[in-house]
């Protein structure tokens, strides 16, 4: 039964992305502005603007165009950026790590900081404390990761200036890496100086993506551990004598995380798309700050590449989500 | 109730009081409220209001830091920035451009995305399947980079930007309402409205629509507040409007540049950002639990 469910979402999968696909090929071809206008120098005559043309395809019909485009897509070739002369690949390929890095440890942030918020302010229940979180919590949940970013900068990089405002890594350090996954490389491998400097880099940029994700996860959890925590269950483990604790974390938890976990699913979507931003403000190595770069030069097929990519990705996480959610709940799991 | 009877019972019930009086008995919805009526005054009066011209440039008092700071120029309240130009009436003058983007691409977005949903909720079948199978590749853009994208092949400019936004902020109202319709068109008055044998617009239009407005309102009041940080991230970009408008976002990209000679170029904007995003959103969820019927009881 859950293999006909995998099937099922992957068709729809594939169908979304063929949607993207299409929406954004037509987008780029059917406005005005290309990118041989953007890359000529202003004395090029209408021959040379012509050859230019024909040198990158565009001179071909929209059909045609697509059907290039498509064929290569499906055999894993994306094309070549027309601003980096490389291949769309191997871009995104040399790009890719630095944004999964910062994704996943902005979501384990997020996890740790939102869940133990949500676990004391469980504890704390109907108290001016509990107040508290959620007073700060509703403001919290207003601010998106672009003013969050800033007002970092604000505070770490200029009030009391102790971590890098931009970059990756210190330059003299970026040599010596096997792979493109520095902070991964660095951690499995020992060299923990190295990843203290990289840690220091991602500091801001994690914070801002994990902030609003964090506040979502507060909310949701909180609600649910206080529901679960009026459940049978938890009274007969209060009468065994648990502690207020004991009880939280090991009874009412296990079976408040569903619906948290569903939701933080859908909303990590929300924060790999807030990395096109908010790596731009720290001018942060990754496909976000690439994906920006190419849009404003109209690079078309690496803009295509980025957006698939994006797509994919943003994919692949809800059918991750929905198998989840379905693993861990038995009565789904036998539906 | 010593001598209960029916009667009693239901002139005991208070009346509900109404959505008005309960609005303005909330002090979150009434803070949030106040302060977005002041960004209007301050929209709509900028010119008066404003102490200097926003565009003014002064290259010898360039970077001057906000009153109280040593350096400080009087008349110069929040500081200057990297031309010289005054920041508070920079900012005032940015609210012109936020407001604008607020109330004109949010309320677009909003009706577009809601007659979509409401047909898709009402009809169902394939109209339905359509509609939900776009919405679902429109999810798959991340929306900062399909915005970006768009404005980049629409051009700059404040018409691409509140085109951006409509463009891909439909997709919210639209799912919501359409969720919100099916589950109407399921009560009972809708299948009375039926039997006594209206038509199908007058059921969607007369019966449906208006429960579905409370949820609608609450739903635009937090769109503004996306449409106010959408265009000052396109701004931060530089893809809005040009560079000789006063914007919030522009402010901020100058501010980044310049944060180590002038953190209050930076600030200014931010903080302005900040609170108009809070607002619009204590007001929307205000608004939410006022106008929810459910909630209400």
């Amino acid at each position: 039964m859950l293999f006909a469910v995998i099937v099922n979402r992957m068709a729809m999968a594939l169908l979304t992305l063929a949607g993207v696909a299409v929406v954004v090929f037509v987008l780029l071809r059917v406005v005005p502005g290309d990118p041989v206008a953007m890359m000529i120098s202003p004395g090029a005559s209408a021959a040379d603007i012509a050859a230019l043309k024909a040198h990158y395809g565009l001179d071909a019909p929209l059909f045609t165009q697509f059907g290039i485009w498509i064929r290569g897509v499906v055999v894993g070739d994306f094309g070549t950026s027309i601003t980096l002369h490389l291949y769309v690949t191997e871009v995104l390929a040399s790009r890719l790590p630095a944004t999964v890095e910062l994704a996943i440890l902005a979501l384990l942030v997020a996890v740790i900081l939102g869940g133990s918020i949500a676990v004391a302010g469980t504890l704390m229940r109907r108290t001016a404390g509990e107040a508290a979180i959620d007073g700060l919590n509703s403001v919290m949940l207003a601010v998106p990761d672009f003013i969050w970013a800033l007002a970092l900068v604000l505070v770490f990089a200029v009030a009391l200036p102790v971590l890098p405002l931009t970059g990756r890594i210190d330059p003299s350090l970026a040599e010596g890496f096997a792979t493109r996954f520095y902070l991964a490389e660095s951690v499995l491998t020992g060299r923990f100086a190295d990843a203290g400097n990289i840690l220091s880099h991602m500091a801001m940029p994690t914070l801002a993506l994990a902030l609003p994700l964090a506040a979502v996860i507060v909310r949701l959890l909180k609600q649910s551990l206080k529901e679960a925590m009026l459940q049978d269950y938890v009274l007969l483990a209060r009468i065994k004598g648990f502690g207020e604790l004991r009880l939280v974390l090991q009874e009412a938890l296990r079976n408040a995380v569903g619906p948290t976990l569903a939701l933080t699913g859908v909303q990590f979507t929300f924060l790999i798309g807030g990395t096109v931003i908010v790596e731009r403000i720290f001018a942060y190595p990754g496909i976000g700050n690439l994906a920006i770069d190419a849009v404003i030069n109209r690079d078309f097929p690496l803009i295509q590449g980025l957006v698939l990519l994006f797509g994919l990705i943003f994919i692949l996480i809800n059918i991750g989500v929905d198998l989840t959610v379905a693993a861990l709940n038995p009565r789904l799991r036998h539906a | 109730m010593e001598h209960w009877s029916p009667a009693a019972t239901i002139e005991a019930e208070p009346r509900p009081p109404s959505v008005a009086s309960r609005l303005l008995r909330d002090p979150k919805v009434v803070c949030a409220g106040g302060f977005i009526l002041v960004l209007i005054v301050l929209a709509l009066g900028a010119p008066l209001i404003a102490p200097m011209d926003p565009l003014a440039q002064n290259l010898l008092l360039a970077t001057v830091p906000p009153a109280g700071f040593a350096d400080a120029e009087p008349g110069y309240l929040l500081g200057t920035d990297g031309l010289g130009r005054d920041v508070l009436s920079r900012v005032i003058f940015g609210t012109q451009v936020s407001l604008t983007v607020a109330f004109v691409a949010a309320g677009l977005a909003c009706l577009i995305g809601s007659l979509l949903g409401l047909l898709a909720g009402f009809l169902g079948g394939w109209v339905e399947a359509l509609i939900s199978r776009l919405v679902d590749v429109w999810m798959a853009f991340p929306p900062v980079l399909l915005s970006i994208l768009l404005v980049a092949v629409l051009g700059t400019g404040l018409h691409s930007v509140i085109a951006a936004i409509v463009v891909i902020d439909w997709t919210r109202f639209c799912r919501v309402v359409r969720t919100e319709t099916m589950g109407q068109a399921q009560m009972d008055y809708v299948i009375a409205a039926r039997t006594i044998g209206f038509s199908r617009p007058t059921i969607l239009f007369r019966e449906i629509l208006p429960n579905v407005v409370p949820v609608l309102i609450a739903l635009l009041t937090l769109e503004m507040g996306i449409a106010v940080v959408v265009e000052a991230i396109l701004s931060f970009v530089g893809l809005s409007v040009s560079s000789d408008t006063p914007t919030w976002g522009g402010m901020i990209a100058e501010g980044r540049q310049i944060v180590h000679e002038g953190w209050w170029v930076l600030a200014a904007p931010l903080a302005a950002l900040f609170a108009t995003v809070v607002a619009f959103n204590q007001l929307g969820d205000g608004l939410a639990r006022s106008l929810d019927p459910v909630l209400r009881r």
